[in-house]
């Protein structure tokens, strides 16, 4: 590892100059991957700006009120642990899909080391950006991609380009798609809001640039809004592992049905695209359709039209329909 | 505390209720810290990558990978390793059971095995779910402590391997103490 400089500024335009005006610095949160890319050689910062201490780590009812029932919404402090975030009544009441889909990622010791800012920055494991003995676009920019003709069982069928089809890893992140939710992000030039669905980017010939965020930019918080129907909302997560593994394919879904009929649903998959992947074609085909697996299967079809997998990894298209249709069939049988 | 050029520098680490005045360099996590410098050498170093859990301990009692946890970055917790986990009395009630159950066979992944679960049952107590079912269905009360049954064991203890393949045993003790547990709460 190389040896790095280390600084714990005591608040966030601190932190944010610090890392800005440097390009060698990163900034360390929980370090659950951090400090083991550091460790592969895959990232060698030569400062570390701790920022644990500066970070929100609370959640706050954003108390929107009166807005036809919605009730509140939440602010998650970026330096929240993942385990509290998974904890938090209000959470699990209000929006399992997300806490089912923190509870579904890493071990009972990351969870308590990972934060929500870190979780949703973390970088794909695909094997071959891990290893610095192998080309990689993402690691190494042009260096080529040895995962289409390798190993790419797990790889991403939905969003990726000729030149990456690493997939995103979070779980957490994947809820959140499916919740509308909003990062809070200081910068150089103070604090700004960007709808997490703006947080991502494509991997197009540039997969090394994973998000829209500028250098020096601190995610400070995530912002669900209110939504009602969220307590109807679930989290699935295929796996090689019954736990403690990266998902295959996995679905975050909230389902707002009422006779039968789907008034409103939102859908997001993970594990199967570069970025948490919000299903909009699904969502458009089922809004006033009828709850049926029939209507679940026709809209995973419409999201799943756009898929382009590798000869490794076609499986994930049939098991993402089957897991899609499988979740929203589940919670249509729990509002009727 | 440092400026930006110095790789390495003085902290202060506390461990089992003793301060430990260190100069280190930055790269060191707290792993290396309790191996290589505080000659604590229960917790172990499996896979050095967060993957394994053999390097388990309590950082203000929450249960963290310290392969993964940078020693400077952990100056202002208290930890609790393996050798602090049991009192002048005796045994911690789970180094006990785990003798009782035979529940290690080359003892590698041991210490963190127990460090691991002692914070587990903590956090069983305090009502944290986990992903098995029962305790993430939102219209179960979510007060009061949770239930261990085999199947919440097996998912909040899946961040400890044991290559051996001692989890039946290990099973068997963990669930003799949350047992234990739960009766002498009854019993208050």
């Amino acid at each position: 590892m190389r040896p790095f400089g280390y600084l714990a500024p005591a608040g966030p335009a601190a932190a944010v100059a610090l890392v800005a005006g440097r390009p060698g610095a990163a900034f360390l949160a929980g370090g659950t991957n951090l400090v083991d890319l550091m460790k592969l050689g895959v990232a060698a910062p030569d400062l570390l700006v701790d920022v644990t201490g500066l970070l929100p780590d609370g959640i706050e009812d954003t108390d929107e009120g009166g807005d036809g029932g919605q009730g509140s919404g939440l602010r998650i402090g970026a330096g929240v642990r993942n385990s509290d975030l998974a904890a938090d009544p209000r959470v699990r009441a209000g929006y399992p899909a997300l806490a089912q889909a923190v509870l579904a990622g890493a071990s009972g010791q990351l969870r308590n080391m990972a934060t929500v800012g870190g979780n949703l920055l973390q970088r794909t494991r695909c094997l071959y950006f891990q290893d610095v003995t192998k080309p990689c676009n993402k690691r190494a920019p042009g260096s080529g991609c040895p995962a289409r003709s390798g190993e790419h069982r797990n790889l991403a069928i939905l969003g990726g380009s000729p030149h990456c089809a690493a997939t995103h890893p979070s779980d957490m992140a994947v809820a959140l798609a499916a919740l509308d939710a909003v990062v809070h992000v200081h910068g150089t030039a103070g604090p700004r809001a960007v709808p997490l669905s703006g947080l991502y980017r494509r991997p197009g010939g540039e997969p090394d640039r994973e998000t829209t965020l500028a250098r020096g930019d601190l995610i400070t918080a995530v912002e669900i809004p209110a939504l009602a129907y969220a307590r109807n909302s679930a989290y699935r997560k295929v796996r090689d592992r019954a736990s403690y593994a990266f998902g295959v394919v996995s679905v975050a879904a909230a389902l707002d049905v009422d006779g039968g009929v789907v008034r409103q649903a939102r859908l997001a998959l993970g594990a199967v695209a570069p970025l948490p992947w919000r299903a909009r074609a699904a969502e458009r085909v089922l809004a006033g359709r009828p709850a049926t697996a029939e209507w679940f299967g026709r809209a995973a079809d419409a999201e799943l039209a756009a898929a382009d997998p590798l000869p490794g990894n076609a499986f994930k298209v049939t098991l993402a329909r089957n897991v899609m249709v499988r979740v929203l069939s589940e919670l249509a049988g729990a509002a009727s | 505390m440092t400026t930006d050029d110095q790789t390495s520098g003085p902290l202060t680490l506390r461990v089992n209720g003793s301060a430990y005045q260190l100069r280190l360099d930055y790269r060191t996590t707290v792993l290396d810290a309790l191996r290589e410098h505080l000659g604590l050498t229960g917790t172990k170093k499996g896979c050095d990558h967060g993957q394994c859990g053999a390097c388990t301990v309590l950082a203000d009692g929450r249960r963290v990978n310290s392969c993964l946890l940078l020693a400077v970055a952990a100056r202002g917790a208290e930890i609790t390793t393996i050798e602090g986990l049991a009192s002048p009395d005796g045994l911690h009630p789970l180094q006990a059971a785990f003798v009782a159950r035979d529940a290690l066979q080359c003892g590698y992944c041991t210490p963190g095995q127990i460090c691991s679960a002692a914070a587990m049952l903590g956090e069983a107590a305090a009502g944290w779910p986990s992903a098995a079912s029962a305790s993430l269905i939102p219209e179960i009360p979510q007060a009061g402590p949770v239930t261990l049954d085999a199947a919440e064991i097996r998912e909040r203890m899946s961040g400890n391997l044991c290559r051996c393949g001692a989890y039946v045993n290990i099973l068997a003790a963990i669930l003799d103490v949350a047992g234990d547990m739960a009766r002498a709460e009854e019993a208050r």
